[in-house]
């Protein structure tokens, strides 16, 4: 698929505010006064912070301060104390009726969930599928396709991750990088609009860690899915992201394009983070 | 001044009523019970973790006084209270039921064994909740709760005698009737007693081993 | 307060038959817990003849039903010229079949003490008595806890054996007596409730034991602690 050239997508926040990212348009993804507390913490506080259809951005921070429970409230894994999500301008779980704020029904939040996809730091593939069957399972019985076209897209997915001869297997016969790979396959075979990637390579091995990047480089290079991906792995965040957003107590305390955030980062805490990560 | 002495020809002939009571009736009780037990205790494992939290908590509680109040006792309230249904019945369901208290324990268990991930897994493909359960939870869950199924099925079978309280002739009490009878309490109750060994043992071993060759 | 009638004409009759499954409970426990605890650690002796001894016991009692056991101690042993009274068979048929579940329970629990205890106690030359006495069984007794909780509610249960040897407790009492002057529903309500009860007391005092083994083991945090933690969360 040819990349997109528009100015919309452009890394350059400059060129893409003047294209007008007003009324009009609706983002792909957008927070608005998104509260999320855990028993007594809180973990997000009146969060604000949209993305872009198309647009990747990495989120990055230490632990606890939120980031993984923004890609888990998405994935509707956990739900908002407060606050809307929006997914191209349809409310995710909640909405506004008149003055009161409403909870969606189960059918409708599927709708809008359907067109999110998530990649987990521990694979998740179901043990007792094989292979073709963990990708397939999703197509057949939530979006109603016959099998054998599921089965043929699933085979062209996992050749495109390199694991073609690996279709019957059995996870559990698959290195940890085999299965990050036959997950991400997974991921895709639902044509997602979003794809949210936690942490996915944190629990590899490191030499196993090269081939799952690769693929997730070729997906963002050959498609337009929107990706919002929390990593360690800054290399990746800089070769893929279009922005990096830095998280500390449940707020973005910067936002810059990846090379300004990894060589010259104004926040002095995003400067101690980065010290110690890199 | 004993006056036992082991007859093996009385055993020997005792060996026939014993036997024919432990496959129509003991046996009998055992695996129907266990039918009901294992597809019951099904339904109040996902029962508990799908109902809303009042009624689940209710239906913990209803389980729980099954579960510790005697066999005998829930046979004779039901045979008390329905008093035209014949005993063979009475006690198959009550068996069943009672043993599926505890066959839930363990779907509970196998179910919770399975990593959350699996759960949200399932909720980023955006499965049904029906399909989630019957692809991914299941499959898994069953694998680690069929070695716990079998041990329940025999202890429901070890408990087979307790039904003898409403008047189900099963193995024992064929054992004390003919023992009474034929003054032979001694071969007859021997008898009764090795033919659950050697029904239960092997069975038990054999649950053990399935249970090492089943774990993923 | 026709309830309240009901309940107070059929007490005496009532507390008799508690009392009895009282005693049945208490003494099968009793027996149970030391058939358990000599079994469950003759298992894991260092001599053969202990351990098959052990599990032929075990898997004995266990495997013949609590029934067969009761009527052999009631009708058999009078045969053999020993005459026991109907509560001491209770008693002795209790102790021994749920006795032998504990052994497992028992048993289990040693094993999953950790290898490096043993390794620890090897080093400083104590014997493998003091070894399991001092160190092991201490660890071990929580983690038993559980199981034996189970199976004290499965006694508790067991208890009703007696009516088939025509023991008056609470089963009989209520099956036999009450239900007849009383009526079925009010009769079998009021004796699903006391077992129910009775379990429950005998459960709640062995987790309160296990609260307070895992306290011991540090593995639990201690009362002190705790109630100063809480202090402070609501200050």
């Amino acid at each position: 698929m040819p990349t997109d050239t528009s100015p919309e997508l452009s890394p350059d926040p400059a060129r893409r505010a003047a294209t007008g990212d007003a009324a009009g348009a609706s983002h792909g993804i957008r927070f608005e006064d998104v509260v999320k507390r855990f028993g007594r913490t809180t973990v997000l506080n009146d969060l604000n912070f949209h993305v872009e259809k198309g647009e990747r951005v990495t989120l990055i921070g230490p632990s606890g301060s939120g980031k993984t429970t923004i890609l888990r409230l998405l994935m509707t894994l956990e739900r908002l104390t407060d606050g809307y999500i929006y997914i191209d301008g349809e409310p995710l779980t909640h909405t506004k009726r008149g003055n009161r704020r409403v909870e969606l029904r189960e059918r409708e939040i599927n709708r809008t969930r359907k067109r999110i996809g998530m990649v987990f730091q521990q694979f998740n593939l179901f043990p007792n599928m094989s292979v073709v069957e963990n990708i397939t399972e999703a197509p057949v019985h939530v979006l109603g396709k016959p099998k054998e076209e599921a089965r043929a897209e699933a085979v062209a997915l996992l050749e495109q991750v390199g694991l073609a001869d690996k279709a019957d297997m059995h996870p559990m016969q698959l290195s940890g990088g085999q299965q990050q790979r036959v997950a991400i396959a997974r991921a895709l075979a639902m044509n997602p609009e979003i794809l949210l990637l936690d942490e996915v390579t944190s629990a590899l091995d490191p030499e196993l860690v090269g081939d799952v990047l690769e693929v997730l480089r070729e997906v963002a290079r050959t498609t337009n899915i929107t990706m919002l991906i929390v990593t360690h792995e800054m290399q990746f965040a800089r070769d893929v992201s279009n922005r990096v957003l830095m998280f500390d107590e449940g707020r973005i305390i910067e936002e810059a394009a990846p090379d300004v955030m990894f060589t010259n980062p104004q926040n002095e805490r995003t400067q101690q983070f980065l010290q110690a990560v890199l | 001044m004993t006056d036992f002495t082991w007859s093996w020809p009385d055993a020997a002939e005792a060996l026939p009523t014993l036997l024919e009571a432990f496959f129509t009736v003991t046996l009998l009780i055992t695996v129907l019970g266990s039918l009901i037990a294992a597809v019951v205790g099904l339904v109040w494992a996902i029962a508990l973790r799908e109902l809303p939290r009042p009624l689940s908590a209710a239906l913990g509680w209803v389980l729980d006084v099954v579960r510790m109040t005697p066999l005998p006792l829930q046979a004779f309230f039901v045979y008390y209270t329905f008093t035209s249904i014949d005993v063979l019945t009475i006690g198959i369901v009550v068996i069943g039921l009672h043993y599926s208290t505890y066959m839930a324990e363990s779907y509970r268990a196998g179910i919770e064994s399975i990593r959350p991930g699996q759960w949200e897994a399932a909720t980023a493909l955006s499965l049904p909740r029906t399909r989630t359960w019957r692809a991914v939870i299941m499959p898994q869950a069953l694998r680690a709760t069929v070695p716990s199924l079998g041990n329940w099925a025999i202890a429901m079978f070890k408990d087979t005698p307790f039904l003898l309280v409403i008047g189900v002739v099963e193995m024992v009490t064929a054992a004390r009737e003919y023992g009474g009878a034929n003054f032979t309490y001694v071969e007859a109750f021997t008898i009764a007693g090795l033919i659950f060994l050697a029904a239960s043992y092997p069975t038990a071993v054999l649950m053990r081993r399935l249970e090492n060759k089943l774990a993923y | 307060m026709d309830f309240v009638e009901s309940l107070l004409d059929a007490w005496p009759q009532l507390w008799s038959g508690i009392q009895i499954t009282l005693k049945l409970s208490l003494g099968g426990a009793a027996l149970g817990m030391v058939v358990a605890a000599v079994l469950g650690l003759a298992a894991i002796t260092r001599s053969a003849v202990l351990r098959v001894t052990a599990r032929v016991f075990v898997e004995f009692f266990r495997g013949t039903s609590l029934v067969v056991q009761l009527f052999w101690l009631f009708y058999v042993m009078p045969q053999l010229g020993v005459r026991l009274d109907a509560i001491t068979c209770g008693i002795l048929a209790l102790g021994l079949n749920y006795g032998a579940y504990g052994a497992e329970v028992v048993r289990g629990s040693l094993n999953a003490v950790p290898k490096g205890q043993w390794e620890t106690t090897t080093a400083l030359s104590m014997s493998w008595f003091t070894t399991v006495r001092r160190v092991i069984w201490p660890q071990a007794w929580a983690l038993m806890l559980p199981g034996l909780n189970n199976l004290m509610v499965m006694l508790v249960k067991g208890t009703s054996v007696a009516y088939m040897i025509t023991l008056f407790d609470l089963t009989y009492v209520t099956t036999d007596h009450l239900r007849r002057t009383e009526g079925t529903w009010f009769a079998f309500g009021l004796a699903f409730v006391l077992y129910y009860l009775i379990a429950l007391g005998f459960s709640s005092l062995l987790r309160l034991l296990e609260r307070r083994a895992q306290r011991r083991l540090g593995l639990r945090p201690s009362k002190a602690a705790t109630a100063r933690a809480t202090a402070e969360a609501v200050a």
